[in-house]
């Protein structure tokens, strides 16, 4: 290895970075209807404080957090409500939605001038990130604000920027680093205040000399920041693996990455702590890598949450080519698309559109027990023996041999010879596994 | 858009390598020790290796329309099968010996049990065994006419001494595929090169071996019987191309190691201790029947639960 700083297994599928790194970022003017779906992040729903009818700002609150483990909602544009009703997203499912008519005038409400960091309490910054509904960009969703409260703040002894970026394909986080690294910086200095012990490591993978370079001049003279070269190798950027590659410390799938001193944000969600805190904007943006082989003209967007996947591939010049599979999100762990018309989300990093479907070109074959997916999982699992477990149904045996500890990259599926469903295989068992624990 | 647009689970990309393309890779690693055999034993050796290959895939394709199951040749693992088995068997052994072994090898010790990746022992080795118990003179006479019946290791058990070079390069008695050490080898490092073995069973298999031969033969560190032992019998066949056979070698990395080092021992002991001069086939075979019980103790951890660092 080199010494380099990495994690035991992994993949190094084709990057496709290329369509899009070298685009920079574009603001697009959404001109169709607006669709919030309430739950946009891990927790409880948020709740609607407007109606059908009102007229609503930019910037506005249109739903409040559900309760602490929540976020709220706010109007990227300005209009009037048109309904609050079912609507689909990039999952299929059905979401409670707040549907806002365009105005395309764009007003926005005025935002207090902030103070500087200094002077705030750490009670006031927590604040301020909790009432912007800043959530995990990277896709998760968890409340960033519930992130930065601990049990105790005092044992923090990293907070880790994820610009690992390592999906194929996505380059938002690239685009922004190279562009903003200012925001980045500051935000990850809002994040550090809250921990008096912490040391910051923006952890990026080495195929991003660039990055490296131009973060590593910005933070010469911060005394508690470090830029981290880790090597480029998918799932870097998955928390447990980029936490022990960064800092040499494990957890497993029961343990917060507080309990070994780390907190984890990834580089939208840095951006947007710093507009929440020193701005004091609301999370109103978030930005989208629209690529593949498909696409006119891939591009790195500024898309206001809540625009209409339909406009971001016509902002992107439509399609060259028929799609034959549309991908919310990397290749690796995003979700296919059935409909594109579906609302862009906090959590939404890329739209991919791929003209050629791998996974549909060759049916599933019988195991040869080659051994590929133990070599790679970055969970150190057998993901074929796990999945020949999620097929027998024999749940207890899965969660016996650690099945849940599966961290569901995709690695596995990937690698496999016989071309096995390993990584939906295992999914399914899980979630049955963990539904079962709950009850 | 396009309502045809496909969905599924993630991920939605694949990396190149299938099962055919794998089996492709290990028959072209096979090659050198092919065409060796061939020019070495003559035309006879082409015609038991095709009969044996023809045998083997006739055989699974058969089965397969017989129980109304979509056919597997395709995937070429019964190619593979038939071409391992031929190079298991005696240059002058008749042609009925190749299709007997190569119906044993599939139907018996593969299909009935599943199919590939189902079966619990290598189906080449299998069919040997089979033939060796069977037709125990024709699968021992070495004899051709180039050369006599006694394999370099046979000579070596015999206290005799060998031609290393001629051992090497494969010009002594032995079966079609077993005798040039160096074709074999040839084949092992594309394998490993391209990444479909790599050393851990075949390495720990070798050295355990040697290490149990210097201690047990009774003649200490006697090069000609160690290099006898080496290449003169079907040690790099089956380490490098049988032992390594994914379906039946454990698939812990541990368990590898584990495997090998038996293989090693009972290579060892059928060798010393036993009246024949081979002992690899049956110490593939039995080892094969110990895998389970090998995965089970050398099970991995997973990542932060103390597997983190391998």
């Amino acid at each position: 290895m080199g010494g380099k700083l990495t994690f035991v297994g992994g993949i190094h599928p084709y990057d496709g970075k290329d369509l899009s790194k070298d685009k920079p970022i574009t603001d697009i003017l959404p001109k169709g209807d607006m669709v919030y779906p309430l739950s946009q992040h891990i927790g409880a729903p948020a709740k609607p404080v407007v109606a059908k009818g009102d007229a609503v700002l930019t910037g506005q609150m249109i739903a409040e957090a559900g309760g602490f483990v929540s976020a709220p909602i706010y109007a990227t544009v300005s209009g009037t409500v048109k309904a609050i009703e079912p609507r689909r997203v990039v999952t299929g499912d059905m979401v409670m939605s707040i549907i806002i008519e365009n105005d395309g005038q764009y007003n926005e409400v005025e935002y207090e001038p902030s103070k500087p960091l200094e002077d705030l309490t750490k009670e006031e910054v927590i604040a301020k990130i909790q009432k912007a509904g800043v959530v995990g960009m990277g896709g998760a969703g968890f409340p960033t604000h519930v992130k930065l409260s601990p049990k105790e703040p005092d044992k923090i002894d990293y907070v880790i920027v994820n610009c690992a970026e390592c999906e194929p394909y996505l380059t938002s986080d690239y685009r922004r680093m190279m562009e903003e690294p200012e925001k980045l910086i500051g935000g990850l200095k809002c994040a550090l205040s809250l921990f008096d012990e912490a040391k910051g490591i923006l952890a990026v993978e080495d195929n991003k000399p660039d990055c490296i370079e131009k973060l590593r001049e910005l933070t010469k003279d911060e005394e508690r920041i470090t830029v981290k070269a880790l090597k480029t190798k998918y799932p870097q950027g998955a928390e447990r693996q980029l936490i022990y590659a960064s800092t040499g410390r494990a957890i497993n799938s029961s343990m917060l990455p507080a309990d070994a001193g780390c907190v984890v944000n990834n580089v939208d969600t840095v951006c947007a702590i710093y507009s929440a805190v020193m701005e004091n904007k609301p999370l109103m943006y978030r930005i989208v890598t629209v690529t593949g082989d498909a696409i006119q003209d891939p591009r790195n967007f500024r898309v206001r949450i809540g625009t209409n996947y339909h406009e971001l591939i016509e902002e992107a010049g439509g399609f060259k080519t028929e799609p034959a599979k549309i991908v919310s999100g990397g290749p690796m762990m995003g979700f296919a698309l059935f409909s594109l018309d579906v609302p862009t989300t906090k959590t939404a990093s890329a739209l991919l559109c791929m003209t050629r479907d791998e996974v549909a070109q060759f049916e599933p074959s019988a195991c040869i027990n080659c051994g590929r997916c133990a070599e790679i999982c970055p969970g150190r699992l057998i993901p074929s023996r796990m999945a020949d477990l999620a097929e027998r149904g024999d749940m207890e045996t899965f969660v016996a041999l650690d099945g849940l500890e599966c961290c569901e990259c995709g690695c596995c599926s990937y690698i496999c010879p016989a071309r096995r469903q390993l990584t939906q295989e295992i999914k399914t068992m899980r979630k049955l596994a963990l539904a079962a624990r709950k009850k | 858009m396009n309502e045809k647009a496909r969905v599924s689970s993630n991920p939605h990309i694949r990396a190149r390598a299938t099962t055919t393309t794998i089996m492709l890779a290990v028959i072209i690693a096979l090659l050198p020790t092919t065409v060796v055999g061939i020019l070495n034993f003559g035309m006879h050796a082409l015609l038991l290796i095709a009969v044996t290959i023809c045998s083997t895939v006739a055989s699974e394709f058969l089965f397969t329309k017989l129980l109304h199951k979509k056919t597997t040749i395709t995937d070429c693992s019964a190619v593979l099968t038939g071409l391992l088995l031929a190079l298991n068997l005696p240059p002058s052994a008749p042609w009925w010996i190749g299709v007997l072994g190569g119906v044993f090898a599939i139907v018996v010790v593969k299909m009935l049990f599943g199919g590939l990746g189902q079966n619990f022992m290598n189906p080449a080795l299998g069919g040997r065994c089979f033939l060796m118990l069977s037709f125990t003179r024709i699968m021992t006479d070495f004899a051709t006419d180039t050369y006599t019946g006694a394999t370099p290791l046979a000579l070596v058990k015999a206290g005799e001494k060998v031609n290393i070079y001629n051992m090497v390069m494969g010009r002594t008695a032995g079966t079609i595929g077993e005798t040039s050490m160096i074709a074999i080898v040839a084949g092992a490092c594309f394998l490993i090169l391209i990444g479909v073995i790599d050393l851990r069973i075949p390495g720990s298999y070798i050295v355990t071996l040697v290490i149990f031969i210097t201690l047990f033969s009774g003649r200490g560190l006697d090069f000609d019987y160690i290099a006898g032992n080496l290449a003169g019998g079907g040690l790099m066949l089956g380490a490098f191309f049988m032992a390594t056979d994914y379906v039946t070698r454990p698939i812990t990395k541990n368990g590898q190691y584990l495997f090998g080092i038996l293989l090693g021992v009972l290579t060892g002991i059928f060798r010393v201790f036993g009246s024949g001069a081979e002992g690899v086939s049956y110490a593939i075979i039995l080892s094969n029947l110990c895998v389970p019980l090998i995965e089970k103790i050398t099970w991995p951890k997973p990542f932060g639960k103390g597997g983190e660092k391998g």
